[in-house]
């Protein structure tokens, strides 16, 4: 590199430019540069931010390294890119996994069914998927709770009243509310899709306890939710075959969605952001080339005062 | 040029009509701005957004 860099300048690298270079090189108008002190510092500051930094990225690496777990494989996401939006019948299919598989054990209890309209489902199915439910309401007038059927306002019901409840059914696990997942969980959708298609059987050594199944993509390979993703697990309402892999490929698509609801939103900011800051650049670069055109265009004459 | 010197002249000059100028221009670019903004990204997403499918199940 500074022999690339000693060959094309040559000797231009040891000229003296006068006070200009190092004016230039330290973005500085003082003739005398940086200070003694100064210079200490701001090293100082720079080693240890670089420092600190380059420790952060290695724990971090070594942290992925030294897991036993499997590192899903990224797949082609349709909503992945900048300007691309949700595909909005794969999220809709996998409501349908969520609510037909998933919906036994795994509360969604930040989505309302409010927020499937427009998304997924009119308001008149909306409507008719929220009046399924019975939901816990009141009190009423002579202060009892009762059951009524669900409305556009409620939340998606949760299989079971607490976390306890849901230990004791499921021996001891939680089954975490999906609603956030796939941003809570490192890989996301990839990780989502590769660990309900990645069971198998596990290899000689590793212990399992009652009820635990192995899956190389979880941390520890030993998970305590079976294997529910089977061609013909569920059935979509639009006809799609529903194999293993289209399944969790749709419901890793929905809990994104119920992720980040935001996203096709984002995606047409992007296009707006870039379309403004592309005119703004424009008229700065002009701005610019105005501004400059007097300075760049200009000529200093020293004349010397003759003696005489 | 001359284009120019007259939308100095009428426009420009007198401060109500230069606001009046920039609150039109504002609503006109702004009107523009979006569709265009909107329109590339339903080109972009043709078939995956809700308003592709929607008719499939709507009464």
């Amino acid at each position: 590199m500074a022999a690339a860099v000693g060959r094309i300048c040559g000797a231009r690298l040891l000229k003296s430019y006068g006070v200009v270079g190092p004016q230039v090189a330290q973005l500085s108008t003082q003739s005398q540069g940086w200070s003694r002190n100064r210079k200490w510092i701001l090293s100082t500051l720079g080693v240890m931010g670089g420092g600190v930094g380059a420790l952060l990225f290695a724990l971090e690496q070594s942290v992925q390294a030294s897991g036993s777990e499997a590192h899903p494989p990224h797949q082609p996401w349709n909503h992945f890119g900048w300007y691309q939006s949700f595909d909005h019948a794969s999220v809709r299919r996998g409501y349908e996994v969520y609510k037909q598989v998933c919906k036994a054990c795994h509360s969604l209890q930040y989505i309302a069914f409010r927020n499937l309209v427009g998304v997924s489902h009119t308001e008149d199915e909306a409507k008719a998927e929220a009046a399924e439910v019975m939901v816990k309401d009141g009190p009423d007038e002579e202060g009892n709770f009762f059951e009524r059927p669900g409305k556009l306002s409620d939340y998606l019901p949760s299989p079971y009243p607490n976390e306890n409840a849901a230990r004791a059914a499921n021996n001891g696990a939680y089954p975490p509310d999906l609603s956030y997942i796939v941003s809570g969980r490192k890989g996301g959708e990839d990780y989502i899709f590769a660990l309900l298609t990645g069971y198998v059987d596990a290899p000689a050594g590793v212990v399992l306890r009652e009820g635990q199944n192995y899956n190389p993509y979880f941390p520890g390979g030993a998970i305590s939710m079976a294997q529910v993703l089977y061609n013909e697990a569920a059935e979509f309402s639009d006809g799609t075959p529903a194999t293993a892999s289209q399944m969790a490929k749709d419901v890793a698509t929905f809990l994104r969605w119920c992720s980040e609801p935001e996203l096709d939103e984002r995606r047409l900011m992007t296009i707006k952001a870039i379309g403004i800051f592309s005119m703004l650049a424009a008229v700065v670069y002009y701005m610019k080339r105005h501004k400059w055109s007097t300075m760049k265009s200009r000529k200093l004459a020293f004349k010397p005062v003759s003696k005489k | 040029m001359s284009l120019w010197t007259t939308l100095n002249r009428v426009i420009f000059k007198r401060t109500s009509t230069f606001v009046l100028a920039g609150v039109a221009g504002a609503f006109f670019f702004e009107r523009t701005f979006e569709v265009g903004s909107v329109a590339i990204f339903e080109t972009l997403n043709k078939g995956k957004l809700w308003k592709d499918i929607k008719h499939k199940y709507e009464q």
